[in-house]
């Protein structure tokens, strides 16, 4: 690749023409999404991309079901009354899950408030994930222990913070490479397009992934922007953009695997743009139908991303009935985690509205907390006179 | 205003799925009929824009989900299919070129009226609206106006996540230039946002999200032609009594008007009278209407969701301190919002100003010579 070398250059050296064309064709994003499995389970072979081996995807497509069921059992939690709100991937899981499996123990995720299957894979205990959802903290995970960055919900914000990350491990001497999420929508803010040219001119190890799932809630991506692909932007930043077939876990696990090998190696980051589509309503709180038809989201069933993989990998032999039945359990078990989990009301301590705004507690806040502490033990105490 | 309809667009430009030139005179389906009966905030707040956007074809309104949803809390419902595209429009997704944009339109004859979808989502655009909006009028000593309305769905009691309850009016009123309007009955949020889209200034209208589904039984048509005929007094810069009372004044806004109002109640009960002014308007701010109720019970408790430290119920305490000294039987106090980031949903109720804690404010107000 011309890439490297183009972008290690020192600053004000001048390019010949045809190095200018070169790095221009390396950036610029394959005519049609890379894809090699298709919706009917068979491999499309690419000189470019390598088809990850049959364990490694059967391992990815454990985790894919395991996805699905987190997004559906959320769901049902929301409709009685467990969580505040659940803004579902139903449909997503193979970006949710590619995004996870590609990163290293040492590398960093920042997901928004759409990626809780993607949290959930890369690790962080599912109740601690939901915390933000059900609604008892902001965040219920730690973010240092896991590297998994807060959902963002502020649309694109997160995108600098990963910059940050990247460029502080770059000057720590570190190996880590970050990769965050973001939609088709949050292209259009600010943040989206300073936070490229940032991680590009600084030249960091940045994988961005937008899962352009053709809806920013009402609005179809067309009123978001008239580029050729979302991809397309990445030239504009100096960087290369990729098109990925979102449904398909092989080709994200390939297109992701060699984006952020190259970010490790010192390459620069890469903008990925994985076509999906929002198979379910914004959250539990849209009406979908003031803006799109059924008929539009049923085309997108043929090509979910569970039914392509299950037959590929059947058709290969990786996956039989045993294998079936052993991930469906897991998928299964995972459920009963989280219905267990949130069944149960969570603890809440009105203390800790106080406990984390700064350090040391100002003498402000110590007055506020002494004031709530009195009204809540006069209401103890009259809850115990009038029982 | 300048007839922006003769405007030509150059016939190269392609303009994908953006409005063709000219549209203010576009197609206007006729409104619905109406009657009687009781009314959401929500509503109020729908019919006021379709009937100014029918008064005056200047009038545009844009901003995120606005069009084929009609916004997430429906205020901009069927705006798009009565006026069309060129006058009720969804943007890309970006607050500060909304607001931006808004301020070029409005310099070239146009009316916009935005949507902000939450209070902190806001904050992208908070540049524009500090440096450009706010100040236009001032640098060019009047020679470009900026008549916008920001609408912002704002503070919580709605059990939303983070970032989706924020009482950001502080920072707004903070702004010399902006005029700030928080309605609270949903006669007001009709009147208020008609007469913030007529106003020439800029003005941040604060919608109380909690509100948005409360009712009064109104005639919305009435309330057009009494607005129309501009008979009525203006509510920009008044304040309102919404309860008459004779101990103590309890002053409030937006949101927190209902749980002052529930407070003045509970009060009676225990046989102490409590007045409740409705600021409405924190910028312009009615000193006369607040000092005039404060100088009769002599004692005053302000409310607000908001933090209160460097607050818009700071500056109220410290007007009527200043104002209303003699008068004064207790040191004006403060119900507010603590001083934390807006809590998580099972937490928000220990954090909003509540009946009982108003109650216990009142209490404290030195009814009795301490010994
Ligand atoms: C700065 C900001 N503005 C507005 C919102 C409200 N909002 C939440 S999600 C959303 C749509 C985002 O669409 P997209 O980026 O495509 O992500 P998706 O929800 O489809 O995953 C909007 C407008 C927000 N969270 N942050
Ligand atoms: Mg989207």
């Amino acid at each position: 690749m011309t890439i490297s070398t183009g972008t290690n250059r020192a600053p004000g050296t001048a390019r010949t023409s045809d190095q200018q064309e070169s790095a221009e064709a390396a950036m610029l994003p394959s005519a049609t999404p890379v894809q090699l499995v298709d919706p009917n389970g068979v491999h499309t072979p690419n000189e470019s991309y390598p088809l990850p081996d049959g364990e490694s995807l059967l391992a990815a497509y454990h985790k894919l079901v395991v996805g699905r069921r987190i997004n559906d059992q959320a769901n049902a939690l929301v409709r009685q009354g467990r969580m505040a709100v659940y803004p579902s991937s139903h449909g997503q899981e193979a970006c949710q899950v590619a995004a996870a499996v590609v990163l290293d123990h040492q590398d960093w995720l920042f997901p928004t408030y759409r990626d809780t299957v993607a949290v959930i894979t890369r690790g962080v205990d599912p109740m601690e994930v939901l915390t933000l959802l059900r609604g008892d903290w902001h965040s219920g995970y730690d973010p240092l222990e896991h590297k998994v960055a807060t959902q963002a919900t502020p649309l694109a914000t997160q995108l600098l913070h990963a910059v940050g990350v990247a460029h502080a491990a770059k000057l720590r001497g570190e190996d880590t490479v970050v990769l965050a999420l973001c939609g088709d929508g949050a292209t259009s803010e600010g943040d989206f397009h300073e936070a490229l040219n940032f991680a590009a001119v600084f030249h960091v190890p940045v994988v961005f992934l937008i899962q352009n799932n053709e809806y920013a809630i009402s609005v179809p991506l067309k009123s978001q922007t008239v580029a050729p692909s979302l991809a397309h932007k990445a030239i504009g930043y100096g960087m290369p953009g990729e098109r990925v077939d979102g449904n398909d876990l092989a080709a994200l696990l390939s297109v992701l695997g060699k984006a952020v090998t190259r970010a490790r190696a010192g390459g620069g980051p890469t903008l990925v743009e994985a076509h999906t589509y929002r198979m379910q309503a914004h959250t539990n709180a849209d009406d979908p139908s003031r803006y799109r038809s059924q008929d539009d989201v049923e085309k997108w069933i043929p090509k979910d991303p569970l039914s392509r993989m299950r037959t590929y990998l059947r058709d290969l032999a990786v996956l039989d009935d045993d294998g079936e039945t052993r991930i469906a359990a897991a998928a299964e078990e995972m459920a009963a985690t989280l219905r267990d989990g949130l069944n149960t009301d969570p603890v809440v301590n009105p203390e800790d509205l106080f406990n984390y705004v700064f350090t040391e507690k100002t003498s402000q806040l110590r007055e506020q907390a002494d004031l709530l502490r009195g009204e809540l033990s006069r209401e103890q105490s009259s809850e115990e006179v009038t029982p | 205003m300048t007839d922006t309809t003769e405007r030509v667009i150059d016939p190269g430009t392609e303009l994908p799925d953006g409005p063709p030139a000219g549209v203010l005179n576009g197609p206007e389906r006729a409104a619905e009929a109406r009657t009687v009966g009781p009314v959401t905030f929500a509503k109020a707040l729908n019919a006021a824009l379709a009937d100014a956007m029918e008064a005056d074809s200047s009038v545009v309104m844009f901003g995120e989900d606005v069009g084929a949803l009609g916004g997430v809390f429906r205020i901009t419902d069927g705006l798009t299919a009565r006026f069309g595209t060129g006058r009720c429009f969804d943007t890309p997704l970006a607050e500060a070129g909304i607001m931006g944009m808004a301020v070029g339109m409005a310099m070239n004859g146009i009316r916009p009226v935005v949507e902000m979808q939450f209070d902190a989502f806001a904050y992208p655009a908070f540049e524009q609206v500090v440096s450009h909006v706010a100040k236009m009028p001032n640098r060019t000593k009047g020679k470009v106006k900026l008549p916008i309305v920001i609408r912002i769905p704002y503070a919580g009691g709605i059990g939303g996540v983070e970032h989706h309850c924020d009482s950001s009016e502080s920072y707004y009123a903070h702004t010399p230039g902006l005029t700030v309007l928080a309605p609270a009955t949903v006669r007001d949020a009709y009147t208020m946002l008609r007469e913030a889209i007529s106003y020439p200034d800029p003005v941040v209208f604060l919608e109380p999200k909690k509100l948005y589904w409360s009712k009064e039984v109104l005639d919305l048509a009435e309330l057009k032609e009494t607005f129309e005929a501009s008979t009525a007094a203006p509510s920009i810069g008044r304040a309102v009594v919404a309860r008459a009372g004779t101990d103590a004044t309890l002053v409030a806004y937006g949101p927190s008007v209902p749980t002052a109002m529930a407070a003045a109640a509970a009060a009676a009960e225990e046989g102490r009278s409590l007045e409740v002014i409705d600021v409405r308007s924190i910028v312009p701010f009615d000193d006369e209407t607040v000092c005039a109720s404060v100088r009769k019970t002599g004692r005053a408790v302000v409310i607000a969701e908001a933090p209160g430290f460097a607050s818009v119920a700071a500056e109220i305490v410290a007007r009527i301190q200043e104002r209303c000294f003699h008068s004064l039987a207790a040191p004006v106090r403060r119900v507010t919002g603590f001083d934390v980031p807006y809590p998580s949903p099972k937490l928000e109720h220990f954090f909003l100003p509540s009946v009982d804690r108003i109650l216990d404010t009142v209490d404290e107000l030195q009814w009795e010579d301490q010994a």
